[in-house]
This record gives C-alpha cells, sequence and structure tokens, in this order.
C-alpha cells in the first residue's frame, strides 16, 4: 500500500497506511495532549482529550485511535477543539482533589499541565466527588485513588505487560475504581511491586514513599545508571537532589528493559544510605576494629603482602573478586593478583553457573547467551523448562508476554505454576525431575515426524547419528510414564517448538551450582541444535546468569586459567602480550580455583586472601562452617566491600568501598551488552571506587599505574581484549554494544554463532540419565537467596533495603 | 473439598468448590467466557461468593481482578449473599406520586435495611426498580413474584410476615 499523505495544522506529512492522527502529529513535533493513550498499550480513545478537527468530519474525532487518512485535513489547536478539552479538564477537575501545593505529582502531572495550558482553574461543574481513603498498606508506595482519573494505564501494564494482574477496573459509573479484587489492599493482591504503574500514572494516584516529600521535579537531576541487581543490566534514572539518590525510574530508550524494572531495580537502591555502610578503613587490633586512614590501612596491606611472598612465595596469595564489580574493577583486580606473581584469582562467577558455563562450551565452544533479550518480543514459540522468569529475572518474562501478545507459542514445563503459566497455550506440569526425559521426547516426535532442520544439522552440527539413536530408544510411552504428560500434550507441544520460524529456550536451571543441572544444558543445546535454533535472531537458548556482573567479571579474566577475553595463562604469546602491557611476568601455571581453596580448610597453601564485595561466610543462604575455618587460618584477611559483612568481620583489614550509585564504570550483562553506569552521588564518608582503591594500592606495592578515571582502565582492557576491542565509553553511552565488538566500526553482536559455532561445528551430546536433574522447585530450594524477585545471590544489599519486606506469597 | 465462609455475622456458608469446578468445567481454556461461567456459579450460590469466584479464577487463569472487575461491573453479578424474598419497591411515576417512598421508608424500618442490603436471616433483599408496569394498583411492591398493590405504609408489616 502506498503512503498517505495528509495536512495537520497547515503542514502536509507522508505516513505509512494504518498510522493514527496522534502518530502523524507526533511526527511533526506536534504536542497533542493524552491521558488514555500509551505506545505499549492497545488504544481505545476512552479520555477524548486528543480530540482534534478533522475538515469535513462531523464530530471532533480521538487522534489516537483515528487513522490518517488520505487528504485529511486536521486541525488539533482550532477553537472547537480547545473548547472540548476544557469541557473535559473541567469534568476531570471537578472530581479530583486541587491539593496541587502538596501533591508530589505537581511539576510533572498531565492533569496539572494541560489546565494550565487551556486555562482550566476550576471546574464549571459542582457535583458529588469521591472520599475514598488511601491505600496505605505497603512498604512501597501509597495509592490515593481519589486522584485516579480512570484512564486505565497501570491496569494494561499490570495485566498485559508484566502479568501480575493485580488491579482492574472495578464496579461502574460514579464509583468506578481501579484497584484489587474485592477491594482487598495493594499488599494483599497479586501486586508485585514493580513500580511501572506508578511510572505511567499520568497524575499524582500513586506515590512511591521513598520520595514523599523529598524533592520537586525541577530540584531533581536524572543520573543514568545500571541497576546492580540481576544480570539484566536494567537501565535506571537516578532522581538525586543534594547528593541523595530519592528516586528511581526506568529508562526508557534503551533495548534491555525499555522502561520497564522489577522490584528490585525500583525499590531496592535504599542500601545505599544504610548505616551498615563502611565509610572508613578498619584495621583489627586485638580482635577489635579501629578506624585508621588509608595511608595507614594500605601499609599495612603492603606489609602484609610483602611478608606473605617473602615467606611462602606468590602463590601463597589469592583475590577473590565478585560478580557485583565493576569490568574496570575486576580487571585491575586480576591484574594486581597477577602483577603479585600468582594465577590465584577467581570469582564465583563459575561455582555458581558451572552448568551452564559448561554445557554450552561442550556443544558450542564457547558460553554466553546466545541471543538478545529484545529479540524475545518477536520469536515464534518459547519454550521455559526449570525456570520462572517472573520471579528470577522479571524483564525477560516482560518480553514472553510481549511475544505471546505478538502471537507467540509458549510451553511451559514445570511441576508447579510458575508467572507464565497462565498465558502458556501449553503448560506441562511434568513429574518433578523428569524435565531431561521431557525434552529428550520432544526431540523424539521432532525427528519421527520429520519436523528437524535438517539443513541445519548436516551443514553445521555433529554427533547426530549418536543423537538420535540415544533419543530414538525411549518410547513416548515411556516418556509420557516418566513425566506424567500425556502422548498428545508432549506432541502438540514438540510441534509447537518445531514449527515456529524462530523459537527460543530459556532456563535458570544452569544458574545453579548443582552439577546435575548440566544434563538439561545440554539437552536443551541438543534441542535448540536439532531444530536450526541457533545462529540467528529471536532463536537461541536464554540461560540468564544471577548477578549483574557475572559476565563481566569472568570475561574480565578474574578466573585463575584465563586472562581478560578467556586468553590462556598457558600460552606464552597470550603472557607476552600482557606481560609487554603490563610491564610485569605473568606466572605461567593456572592458579588456584575458589573451590578448592575454600575447601582445603587448615591445609591450605594460601596465607593471603583479598576478597571483594563478596560474602563466601553466607554465599548462597547460609553459613558455611568450611569457609569460616579457611578463612579462619588466613595469616592475613583483606575484604574490600560496601557493608560490614559476617566475611568483613573476619578480616584484618576492611577498606570501604562505593556501591553502584557512587561511582563510574561498565557492566556486562547475561546478553554481553557492555554497558556504562555513572556517578549520581558521592559515596560515604571516605569510602571509595573499587578501582581506584586497587589502583591506589598497587602503587603501595611497587607497581607504577597511572589512570585518570575508569575509562583509561576500560581502554587498556580493550586493548589486550578481542571481544572488547571495539568499545569506548563514547560508544557505550547510549545502547551499549554487544561482544564481540572486535573493531572501532563493529557494531557489536546481538546473535551468536552466525555461520559457524565457537568450536567450529554444534555439537550433539547423548544425553542418558533421564532423572538425575533437578527440577526448578528443588532448585528454589537449594538456592534459594539466588532467585527471590527480592533478592540475589548473595543478599547483603537486599536485605538491607525496603524490598525485603515484600511479602512474595500474599495474595497467590 | 469445600471451604466455610463468613457471609453475615451470625451465618456462614459451605462453598462446595468441586461444585464450582464442574459448573464451570465446560469453559476451561475459554477465557473470553468468563461471564457465562460466572452465571452459572451465581445461579446455584445465589450470589457469587469469593471462594467460588477465587475458585474460577485459579481454574480459568484469569487474574482475579479481572474477574472481580467483570463481576461489579454487571448489575446481574451479586458479590454478597441474597434473601430467599427478593422485596422490589416501584420507584415509577405513579407509585411515586401515590406514596412509595413512604412504603419503602417503613420496609426499611421494619427490617432494619436500606435499599440494597439483605436481612443477616437471608430472609428479605430489599431492591428499588423503575417501574414494574402495574400503575393501576399504584403504590406496589413485588415480593418474588408476587405482586401487592395499593398499599399503605400500615399494611406493610402483615404482609412481610406472610413470607417466613
Amino acid at each position: 500500500m502506498s503512503a498517505i499523505e495528509l495536512t495537520i495544522d497547515g503542514k502536509k506529512i507522508e505516513v505509512e497506511p494504518g498510522t493514527t492522527i496522534l502518530e502523524a502529529a507526533r511526527q511533526l513535533g506536534i504536542d497533542i495532549p493524552t491521558f488514555c493513550y500509551d505506545p505499549e498499550l492497545p488504544s481505545n480513545g476512552a479520555c477524548r482529550i486528543c480530540v482534534v478537527e478533522v475538515e469535513k468530519a462531523r464530530a471532533l474525532v480521538a487522534s489516537c485511535v483515528a487513522p490518517a487518512g488520505s487528504d485529511m485535513v486536521v486541525h488539533t489547536a482550532s477553537e472547537r477543539v480547545i473548547n472540548a478539552r476544557r469541557a473535559i479538564l473541567s469534568l476531570l477537575v471537578a472530581n479530583h482533589p486541587l491539593d496541587c501545593i502538596t501533591c508530589e505529582k505537581t511539576g510533572e502531572c498531565k492533569l496539572q499541565d494541560y489546565c494550565y495550558r487551556y486555562g482550566v482553574a476550576d471546574s464549571e461543574f459542582s457535583g458529588e466527588v469521591k472520599e475514598l481513603s488511601d491505600d496505605d498498606s505497603n512498604a512501597f508506595f501509597v495509592r490515593d485513588m481519589n486522584k485516579c482519573i480512570l484512564c486505565g494505564i497501570c491496569v494494561g501494564k499490570c495485566q498485559d505487560v508484566i502479568g501480575a494482574g493485580a488491579i482492574d477496573f472495578t464496579k461502574r459509573g460514579f464509583v468506578a475504581n481501579v484497584g484489587p479484587a474485592f477491594e482487598d489492599s495493594i499488599e494483599d493482591s497479586t501486586c508485585v511491586f514493580c513500580g511501572l504503574c506508578i511510572d505511567s500514572c499520568p497524575v499524582g494516584a500513586l506515590i512511591p514513599k521513598y520520595s514523599l516529600g523529598k524533592g520537586r521535579p525541577w530540584e531533581i537531576t536524572k543520573t543514568r545508571a545500571v541497576c546492580p541487581y540481576c544480570s539484566i543490566g536494567c537501565n535506571v534514572n537516578l532522581h538525586v537532589k543534594a547528593n541523595e539518590v530519592i528516586g528511581v525510574t526506568p529508562v526508557e530508550t534503551n533495548p534491555v528493559n525499555r522502561g520497564h524494572l522489577c522490584i528490585k531495580g525500583k525499590f531496592g537502591w535504599d542500601y545505599l544510605k544504610s548505616g551498615d555502610r563502611l565509610t572508613r578503613p578498619l584495621i583489627k587490633s586485638n580482635g577489635v576494629f579501629l578506624e585508621v586512614s588509608w595511608e595507614e590501612a594500605l601499609a599495612l596491606i603492603a606489609d602484609n603482602i610483602d611478608e606473605v611472598k617473602t615467606r611462602y612465595g606468590s602463590d601463597a596469595i589469592m583475590g577473590l573478586c565478585s560478580p557485583k564489580t565493576t569490568n574496570e574493577e575486576s580487571y585491575l583486580f586480576q591484574k594486581l593478583i597477577r602483577s603479585l606473581g600468582t594465577n590465584n584469582v577467581d570469582s564465583y562467577t563459575r561455582h555458581c553457573h558451572a552448568p551452564a558455563v559448561d554445557g554450552m562450551m561442550e556443544a558450542f565452544g564457547s558460553a554466553a547467551m546466545t541471543n538478545s533479550i529484545e529479540e524475545l518480543s518477536d520469536t515464534g514459540a518459547i519454550l521455559v523448562v526449570a525456570a520462572d522468569p517472573a520471579e528470577s529475572h522479571p524483564v525477560i518474562s516482560y518480553r514472553v508476554r510481549e511475544a505471546v501478545r505478538n502471537g507467540a507459542q509458549l510451553i511451559v514445563a514445570d511441576p508447579e505454576p510458575i508467572g507464565l503459566t497462565d498465558l502458556a497455550q501449553h503448560y506441562l506440569p511434568l513429574y518433578e525431575g523428569s524435565a531431561v526425559a521431557l525434552v529428550n521426547a520432544m526431540a523424539y516426535i521432532i525427528i519421527e515426524e520429520g519436523l528437524q532442520d535438517q539443513a541445519f544439522i548436516d551443514k553445521r552440527t555433529e554427533g547426530y547419528a549418536a543423537f538420535k539413536a540415544a533419543v530414538s530408544k525411549y518410547s513416548i510411552q515411556d516418556a509420557a510414564e516418566v513425566t506424567g504428560i500425556g502422548e498428545e500434550e508432549l506432541r502438540s507441544a514438540a510441534r509447537a517448538y518445531a514449527g515456529a520460524e524462530k523459537a527460543a529456550i530459556i532456563s535458570t536451571v544452569g544458574a545453579n551450582y548443582s552439577a546435575a543441572g548440566g544434563g538439561l544444558v545440554l539437552a536443551l543445546a541438543n534441542l535448540a541444535l536439532l531444530t536450526g535454533n541457533l545462529g540467528k535472531e529471536s532463536a537461541g537458548l536464554y540461560l540468564p546468569y544471577g548477578e549483574n556482573n557475572l559476565q563481566g567479571v569472568s570475561d574480565m579474566g578474574a578466573l585463575p586459567a584465563v586472562l581478560s577475553g578467556y586468553q590462556l595463562v598457558k600460552e606464552k604469546a597470550v603472557r607476552d602480550k600482557f606481560s609487554r602491557s603490563w610491564k610485569t611476568e605473568i606466572n605461567q601455571n593456572a592458579g588456584l580455583s575458589a573451590a578448592e581453596v575454600f575447601t582445603s580448610g587448615e591445609n591450605s597453601a594460601i596465607k593471603a586472601l583479598y576478597i571483594l564485595d563478596e560474602n563466601p561466610v553466607t554465599c548462597i543462604g547460609e553459613e558455611n562452617v568450611e569457609t569460616v575455618q579457611f578463612l579462619a587460618n588466613l595469616d592475613f584477611l583483606i575484604v574490600q566491600d560496601i557493608f560490614m559483612t559476617e566475611t568483613a568481620a573476619l578480616a584484618d583489614v576492611i577498606l570501604p568501598a562505593a556501591a553502584f550509585a557512587e561511582q563510574e564504570g561498565t557492566y556486562t550483562n547475561t546478553e554481553r551488552r557492555v554497558q556504562l553506569t555513572r556517578q549520581a552521588v558521592n559515596p560515604p564518608g571516605e569510602a571509595f571506587p573499587g578501582w581506584a582503591i586497587i589502583a591506589e594500592l598497587a602503587g603501595w606495592l611497587g607497581f607504577e599505574w597511572i589512570y585518570d578515571g575508569p575509562s583509561d582502565v576500560f581502554d587498556e582492557m580493550t586493548s589486550l581484549t578481542p571481544q572488547y576491542a571495539g568499545m569506548s565509553y563514547e560508544r557505550l553511552k547510549t545502547r551499549g554494544l554487544q561482544w564481540p565488538c572486535p573493531s572501532e566500526d563493529h557494531p557489536g553482536t546481538a546473535v551468536l554463532y552466525e555461520g559457524r559455532f565457537s568450536r567450529g561445528l554444534g555439537l550433539f551430546t547423548v544425553v542418558d540419565d533421564q532423572t538425575a536433574v533437578p527440577s526448578r522447585t528443588e532448585i528454589s530450594v537449594s538456592s534459594a537467596a539466588a532467585y527471590h524477585a527480592c533478592q540475589c545471590q548473595s543478599d547483603s544489599m537486599s536485605k538491607r533495603s525496603v524490598i525485603n519486606n515484600f511479602k512474595r506469597d500474599s495474595g497467590r | 473439598m469445600s471451604t466455610v465462609v463468613e457471609t453475615r455475622e451470625a451465618v456462614t456458608e459451605e462453598i462446595d468448590l468441586s461444585k464450582v469446578d464442574s459448573l464451570i468445567e465446560p469453559y476451561l481454556g475459554k477465557k473470553e467466557m468468563v461471564i457465562p461461567a460466572l452465571q452459572k456459579v451465581q445461579d446455584h450460590f445465589g450470589y457469587l461468593p469469593r471462594p467460588a469466584v477465587e475458585r474460577v479464577s485459579k481454574q480459568m487463569r484469569i487474574p482475579l481482578s479481572r474477574i472481580y472487575g467483570v463481576a461489579t461491573f454487571y448489575a446481574q453479578f451479586k458479590m454478597k449473599p441474597r434473601g430467599r424474598y427478593i422485596i422490589r419497591v416501584c420507584k415509577g411515576t405513579a407509585c411515586h406520586i401515590q406514596g412509595s417512598p413512604k412504603i419503602a421508608e417503613r420496609i426499611e424500618d421494619i427490617l432494619s435495611i436500606e435499599s440494597g442490603e439483605t436481612t443477616d436471616d437471608l430472609r428479605f433483599t430489599l431492591e428499588e426498580v423503575a417501574c414494574i408496569g402495574a400503575c393501576a394498583l399504584a403504590p406496589v411492591i413485588m415480593i418474588n413474584e408476587n405482586p401487592h398493590g395499593r398499599l399503605t405504609p400500615d399494611k406493610v408489616k402483615d404482609i412481610l410476615d406472610s413470607y417466613q
């Protein structure tokens, strides 16, 4: 169809057929007021504030639903239009508290703005007004429904975008309202406190408690940062007044979260102001911590490191990095440890995610999310196995919902209903522990019915014959018995997955330290290989990690056998490259892993340990006796953190670090996207950004490092790391970049394995052990803290935040 | 499978959830059929008890808020138990002129409820209707299917007493 030409306020414009008058006007920069319109939701033309006059049309039309027509002549601000808008505003104001002086929304309230624009000071109508009491039931926000103008945006967001289904319109006529079922409080509803209703409310009906009385919009500066919780890496605007973060809103223009957040990003940052923050360096003297100067602390560390090195050698020193640190900090950390002559540097990244990493390494030759989060919205089918993304990675569940709205088939396989079950066309409540059998049965059906992508298998994979023989050993009846899912359901699920042009798989089973999860990762990789769902857009394997910079910390080489970019320590050419840049010799032997060291108890070869932002004493939920024993036997323990944790309490020296909002740096999210996070406020007291502390300590240890700022560190790292070679802070500013990005003109890589797997051909693996796989529910029990919507692995941040109040089982 | 619900201070009622399951069975997987499903449930219980609505939500995989929104939008759905006898007081013009407000007032006095409410013993529910089309009998009320016309406030008590 050809473009449509129309005239709006005397300006001609050509638009695609189907474009509404509102969208056409916005393309011309004409601002038509709206209340109920939201680009993410279907328009319904309910509020009528967007009416415009179309020549030859009998009545005014709602521009948000009226399609642009050929040769239409539209007036968006004629007298007739303005009178209509005034009447609408007057009707709204007749039943809206005019307490703008104290209303939190003043300055960014659409109702206020439009009344100002059209000169509506008071209502010409008088009548009954609503007298509802506030819903102040929860720790997060206040609902004053007297201010609600019933635009319905929050309802659409809650029901369709988020899927929480906590609120809807209730009743009708004058008493119509928006709220939970049976007039329950929000606290007792299925609300997940993502805050999207607050962010999209055009008036002051929904107000976050953290900002009550804290500041007016015009007093606030917004700084763009990256959420410090999970590996999605949502972009947030930190609202700052007088060196204090007083609010958070989602960034709408980035591909990761596109204006959405979950409870962690929206409400979880108040730990910044926790009284537990470390503000000065501490030295333990006779069992008591004393506040000391930075010089004193760093001198003590340098003396002790020197002594351990002299007495026991370099390999008695170790560094443990955290998946929460920035790329710059973790890069400098492994550089420092390696400069001391040892490769004993590790993080819990591999420990917690070994099944995902190992499985993908085996099948593809490298381990990272194969596709981008935003691509999920356009996929044709999604298989969710052993995962509850609504709980663990909410933004992924929002994309799944979007995909289903766009027509995708959703297959959910889980013993218990999960956050996406309500949407699934195929819900397979399989028996506990039978996920591998289910996935193998789907593969069997796909082969039996000839639905596999034979061209892909022939050209891009190996090991197919053995795999085919292995899955064919079991009949569908066997599978039905093992899984508890009937043959017809199995068949229709397999057809839905294999029949889609592009199909994606989501699982968090690999994000678990249980080794048995590896079998399921391999089985899922087989399924993707079988159907050719790799190396193309909106397909692939989504095995999201836990912590925010788990990907980046691994990429930076905070691992015992590899330098940044997974370059092997054992290769001389690699060592030479780094030696030249760092002006120091690199030890040729791979270092010890955290797992072996932390379980070595009294016999440990490690005498001095430097821990960054990690709390191994209580990591994964409960106190680890073996770890405590190991730590107690050290000659010297340095802990650098933002809080006095259980681990820090065992340290000889504690260094106070800056938190996410207090420093500039980069994080690499689970889809390999490197994103810039910026400093919004100063660190408390004498706390410093982690990278700066390490750089300063390097000086005390005799190394001549000169960095003007974190971007200097980043530039050095990119010069040594092929996957990051084309990146710079300048290039990361808006959308970030996904690695591999080998050169400055490379756009980054959204989809891995186009044309080739890292290992050459994709490998089918026989996964025969049908029952050894833990189900999601068993996983949730074993590492509960890792997957709660309001927590991350070590809960040191979330337990010092208001989000610790989230009663996640309420109303379900 | 059943649950006890407190409907009024003194009255508790057993809500048979397996009955709900069988009533809505034909509509499972058909979210657009939520209104017929609620009608079946209401036909059985006389109103929409909360545990039954929650069951519909769970079985049909529709958020409770959405079902509540539908149920409270349509006047046909009652969220509270209704009496055995539904009194409809005609508020049409003819009845109004002939004194129907005084009739309604007397009923409210005797039963200690207001229009739209139900007595604690679930005997009567009082409603006002626009016109029942029996103007010749004004002022008129209906109790279930029985019209009572040419009323005066003094006649009300005996009429109510005849419905036990």
